[in-house]
């Protein structure tokens, strides 16, 4: 009975579907964190995303304009975060918890604010499916891969162009200096401040792409607390895959899969509470912790503000 | 050693660098006072000074990490921008620091490349970068996989690869600060003969050292730094030893003295006592010796060669694998740190800063940090006694501070280590282990942490001391063991060891034992 | 300094205000007259302000030890779930007695659920940001399936809600025909305590060591395995009290939606108070002000309540720079 969910073609498009968001907030949060930076605005920054993103294309805006318009919204975001953690040099704890109330109240308020009464969610035409010929026939993977949104073909094109970035390019090299030796990179004549930034906005911009795929792609709508959690397990995700894009990705399935799958199995089976199954993701997000956190490499200067030398 | 050397006469070296009236004042110190020097092209200048002679932040002004509040410099009699370290690099001035600038989890190759391709270029030059890499590489004599992760590498080929990532970006001066720290004399030895290579190829090279040895073997000119200002400079053919050292700490300074004396009975002793530990480091294989009163060991080893695993099991910090160690004169069983303090064992950890006080927390704080049990009652401190206690122990051991309030980083790094020797040498400790008690120190202070533990001794306590500082080994041991790659040797008495038996200890021979 | 800070917070809010057309002055003063102008304000915001400072001093003492406690939305649901289950007559005990019981078991209940974060954290280095934050979401669904299935009160109808708790089990009101509880005195004692205690006490002293520099507190020959121990099941256990007062106190019985954040906020309220335990005292008032204030505010002005939440956000951020700007200052002086 449970088995046959994974010989559904629909568990797999949905397991894409729900990947997706995943996907576009842990690659965000790795490059923050490949910089040395830890983003703990992520929740807020996918929140603040869906809204802007949403809002774009309730007010009439085209869906690519959203998905830009988020982006915008999350690098700024991102620069706010950078100016106190990679500037300052406060604690990248206390302002990335700050900037996550900072955004999600800073959506909501303004979400009220331009929609004040409604009690049924307005809501606006979603991206379509861009359904790519021939191979969307082949069976099972062929929906799941090739019959999706933009948006989702937009992530694994992203995860693409990050890992050729971060390892194939001068400046991903730069990037994964600043987050390991800041003072290296410093002495080679790399701005450290301003890679680190750049990393963070971007990456912010990911995080908020990816709430947006929820409000303009994957559903209709935005809703109070609709970011759920989704942030901190794309937290867990950078930990889990090392700080490696590669390993995130089949993090990505691996939670999404899980996420798919409870998502059918508390339909099946009867009997056990559905709340078990909604519990499933983070459970297994604690284990998958416990048991890859040991030996971790994780980016030597994260955490660490770094003051050049100047007085 | 280098006399044959063909080198033009006079005026004729063209000047690579030139800095005139280097000024820099940090509050109210100044830490550099009018510093002019000359450097031609293919000579080797050593810079020379104690700790906080101003060696360091007059380099850090060349390369840009700091501003000078006054002075010029010229590069090849071209104005150098100050402030600005790219401006530094693209005039061909390359910095090796004593703390290596490298990014562990990155390649060889990868540390070398860095930012030398546009930011925005869509990828590496991959073969062509690699292909000029590995030639510069053969040039210092350095053959590594450049694909290797740094932190595969030993201390000295980190150190080539600092000297391959400077002369990959055409580096026509090359500043070294504290090179030979690192290594063993033999691997010394071999820095300085790339050095002078390197020079006879048109190199500059500036050399900062405060071992006069080195300065003689290397050097073709020396200059002499200190309190900020350039108190001598002399051509290495007119140098003279004792007058760059009296230059150096201006006043002729009375080594401590270390009286002889017959050890007493065994305080402690070790029973093939190991420890493995994870990849990359050597633990401590099986070591085994005693310690007795009125003696200093001194154990010496190139750093990372296990007496880091030794020092913390002594210290408490870990636990060994196997072996035993017998505390049964202090009557105490061993264990954890503060059990150990108890029973008469004083502690000074090598990293000050890091274990030795708690950063963030004040200096009374810092005193009693050891000694919590004493100054508490039902859980509840004493604010009263544990203040008055810390100020007189401040006060006899000379520590210098604003308020017993301000937090312990303000304090110098002298100042803490007296702190730290206040609060482990007050409470009359019978077993004393010392890791590199002195590093990093101003003369001054060094004087007074050897006059300390030498004083411990003759009150009877045993000192083991581990330290990477060969002069501070002969001044206080009286026995001697080196250890490598895990392995301790076993104990001479110092005054039949010489620095080259050392040295070719430290780079694991064995040497015919002297008798 | 810290006055700046929040010149700039409300400065910065105030745009909010414009935007949606309203007047900032009258803004402001409809927030603080709604808050602390009346009676009934001073009584509400005292009430709001009582699980906002337990929160508070949770994240507050964790924080100190560095153990990044993001997980007081959990442990405030622990000890709802054990006043809840020990509560609703479980236990028949005279007032004196099952009041205090209540208090403990919550403050355990609250302290293990930090345990485990914790003895990952120092046993396996997890990182228990991530483990606390994703253990909130598991408590919550725990907290969701018991009351829809073992602790649903039978005579609620369609709502997922607990039995009330006995007459017995109930905090007292401070003030009559108030919703000002004596949980609010519970809080002021823990604040008094955890003041003592981190100032004057050893464990203190060694809370605030592990947390300055594990190295060298262990060094120094403290235990920081323990230490963190002990500061998780404090900090949780403070959480858990919380969680307690607000069902015994203010609610009566547990819904699903009695916290509307608590332990998040309470992270605000511990930065706020830059992590002493008076300061957090303080903040948590002013911050309940806020939100008291903005709720009556909203409903003349017709402004979105979450108003609240971007003034209390951007006083942490700002309140943070005012506050490094003069260690800087000290530093370099």
């Amino acid at each position: 009975m449970l088995l046959d969910i994974f010989i559904q073609a629909g568990f797999w498009a949905a397991l894409i579907r729900i990947g997706t968001t995943y996907l576009f907030g842990t690659l965000g949060e790795l490059l923050c964190e490949r910089a040395g930076v830890l983003n703990l605005g992520i929740e807020g920054i996918m929140t603040l995303g869906a809204m802007a993103g949403w809002m774009y294309a309730f007010e009439g805006g085209s869906l690519w304009g959203a998905v830009a318009c988020a982006f915008v919204v999350g690098a700024v975001a991102g620069l706010v975060h950078s100016i106190f953690t990679v500037m300052l040099g406060v604690s990248q704890h206390v302002s990335g918890i700050g900037m996550t109330l900072l955004c999600s109240s800073l959506s909501y308020y303004a979400f009220r604010l331009l929609l004040p009464t409604s009690t049924t969610p307005p809501k606006i035409e979603p991206f379509a499916p861009l359904i790519i010929p021939w191979l969307s026939d082949i069976p099972v993977i062929g929906p799941a891969l090739f019959a999706q949104t933009p948006l989702t073909y937009l992530a694994f094109a992203t995860l693409v162009i990050v890992i050729y970035v971060l390892y194939r390019t001068p400046l991903g090299l730069a990037v994964r200096m600043v987050g390991e030796n800041p003072a290296a990179a410093d002495s080679q004549g790399i701005p450290v401040y301003a890679v680190r930034t750049g990393a963070v906005m971007v990456g912010s911009g990911l995080m908020a792409i990816g709430g947006a795929f929820l409000t303009i792609s994957h559903f209709d709508a935005f809703y109070f607390g609709m970011i759920n959690g989704r942030g901190w397990i794309c937290l867990a995700l950078v930990i889990f895959a090392s700080w490696r894009p590669g390993k995130a990705f089949w993090g990505v399935l691996l939670f999404a899969g899980v996420e798919a799958f409870q998502l059918r199995a508390k339909q099946v089976t009867g009997g056990i509470p559905y709340q078990f199954y909604l519990m499933l993701p983070y459970v297994i997000s604690i284990i998958a912790l416990i048991v890859w956190s040991k030996n971790a490499a994780y980016p030597q200067a994260l955490l660490k503000p770094y003051r050049s030398t100047e007085r | 050693m280098r006399s044959n050397k063909d080198r033009p006469q006079g005026g004729a070296v063209p000047i690579a660098l030139k800095m005139t009236g280097i000024t820099k004042r940090f509050g109210a110190l100044v830490a550099s006072d009018q510093v002019s020097l000359e450097l031609g092209e293919g000579e080797i200048l050593s810079l020379f000074g104690e700790n906080g002679a101003g060696k360091t932040t007059l380099m850090n002004i060349l390369f840009g990490h700091y501003t000078a509040d006054a002075g010029n410099i010229e590069v090849f009699s071209k104005p150098l921008v100050g402030g600005n370290t790219k401006a530094a690099l693209d005039a061909g001035i390359g910095m090796v620091h004593q703390h290596f600038a490298l990014g562990e989890n990155l390649t060889v190759l990868e540390n070398i490349c860095l930012g030398n391709e546009p930011l925005w270029s869509l990828r590496f030059g991959g073969v062509r970068l690699a292909d000029k890499a590995r030639q510069i590489a053969q040039r210092c004599g350095f053959e590594v996989d450049l694909d290797r992760p740094v932190h595969t590498l030993s201390i000295g080929e980190k150190q080539r690869v600092e000297i391959v990532k400077a002369l990959y970006r055409d580096a026509k001066i090359l500043v070294l600060d504290e090179p030979t720290a690192v290594l063993t004399p033999q691997e010394a030895e071999g820095l300085f003969e790339v050095l002078r290579h390197l020079s006879t190829e048109g190199l500059a090279v500036i050399f900062i050292s405060h071992k006069l040895k080195e300065i003689m073997a290397v050097s073709d000119r020396i200059c002499v730094l200190r309190h900020g200002r350039v108190v001598l400079e002399v051509t290495r053919a007119e140098a003279d030893p004792d007058e760059i050292a009296k230059a150096m700490v201006g006043q002729e300074l009375k080594p401590a003295v270390r009286t002889r004396l017959e050890p007493g009975s065994t305080l402690l002793s070790l029973e093939a006592v190991a420890k493995k530990v994870d990849q990359g480091a050597l633990g401590l294989q099986e070591a085994s010796f005693t310690l007795r009163e009125r003696e200093i060991l001194g154990i010496t080893g190139v750093s990372g060669n296990g007496q880091q695993e030794l020092g913390d099991i002594l210290n408490g910090i870990t636990k060994p694998d196997s072996g035993h160690i017998d505390w049964s004169a202090l009557n105490t069983a061993g264990g954890d740190g503060d059990q150990l303090r108890r029973d008469g064992v004083a502690r000074i950890p090598a990293d000050r800063h890091a274990e030795g006080v708690i950063s963030g927390m004040t200096v009374w704080e810092n005193v009693i940090s050891h000694s919590l049990g004493k100054f508490s009652k039902n859980g509840l401190l004493s604010f009263d006694s544990a203040q008055e206690h810390s100020q007189q122990l401040c006060t006899s051991y000379d520590v210098r501070y604003d308020s017993l309030h301000a937090e312990v980083q303000q304090l110098s790094g002298g100042n803490i280590q007296k702190l730290i020797l206040a609060r482990e040498l007050s409470d009359q400790p019978r077993v004393i282990i010392a890791v590199q008690p002195t590093r990093g120190l101003d003369v001054g202070a060094v004087d007074a942490v050897h006059r300390r533990l030498l004083e411990m001794r003759e009150k009877g306590a045993g000192v083991l001391l581990i330290t990477e500082d060969l002069d501070e080994l002969f001044a206080l041991s009286d026995q001697i063991a080196v250890i490598y790659k895990g392995k301790l040797s076993p104990f001479y008495s110092a005054e039949r060891l010489t620095l080259k038996n050392i040295g070719r200890m430290m780079s694991g021979f064995e040497i015919a034992t002297p008798a | 300094m810290l006055a700046g800070g929040l010149a700039a917070a409300f400065a910065l809010s105030s745009v909010l205000i414009v935007w949606a057309d309203a007047g900032v002055w009258e803004a402001y003063g409809l927030i603080f007259k709604g808050a602390l102008a009346s009676r009934f304000g001073i009584t509400e915001t005292l009430a709001r302000s009582t699980p906002l400072i337990m929160t508070g001093l949770a994240a507050a003492i964790a924080f100190r030890a560095k153990l990044w406690n993001i997980g007081g939305e959990g442990q405030f649901y622990m000890g709802t779930l054990m006043a809840t289950w020990l509560g609703t007559g479980f236990l028949t005990l005279p007032s004196y007695l099952l009041v205090p019981t209540l208090i403990l078991a919550g403050a355990l209940a609250g302290g293990l659920a930090l345990l485990l974060p914790t003895l990952l954290k120092a046993r396996y280095k997890v990182d228990e940001v991530v483990t606390t934050l994703l253990l909130n979401f598991v408590i919550i669904l725990f907290v969701s399936f018991l009351l829809e299935g073992p602790l649903k009160d039978p005579v609620s109808l369609g709502w997922p809600q607990a039995s009330p708790i006995v007459d017995n089990g109930v905090l007292p009101l401070l003030i009559a025909k108030t919703r000002l509880h004596s949980g609010f005195v519970v809080a002021l004692c823990l604040a008094v305590g955890l003041w003592v205690l981190v100032s004057r006490t050893k464990l203190g002293y060694e809370i605030r060591a592990v947390g300055h520099s594990p190295q060298a507190a262990g060094f120094a020959g403290i235990n920081t395995r323990a230490t963190l121990i002990k500061t998780a099941l404090l900090s949780g256990g403070v959480a858990g009290i919380a969680g307690v007062c607000e069902v015994t106190g203010l609610k009566g019985y547990l819904t699903l939606d009695i916290s509307p954040g608590f332990g998040y906020t309470g992270i605000a309220v511990a930065m706020l108070g830059l992590l002493h335990p008076l300061g957090v005292v303080v903040s948590a008032i002013f911050i309940s002000t806020i939100f008291v204030g903005t709720d009556s505010m909203s409903r003349t002005l017709n402004i979105p309540t979450y108003l609240a939440d971007v003034i209390v956000a951007l006083a942490i951020l700002f309140v943070l720079v005012s506050v490094l700007l003069t260690r800087y200052r000290i530093v370099t002086r």
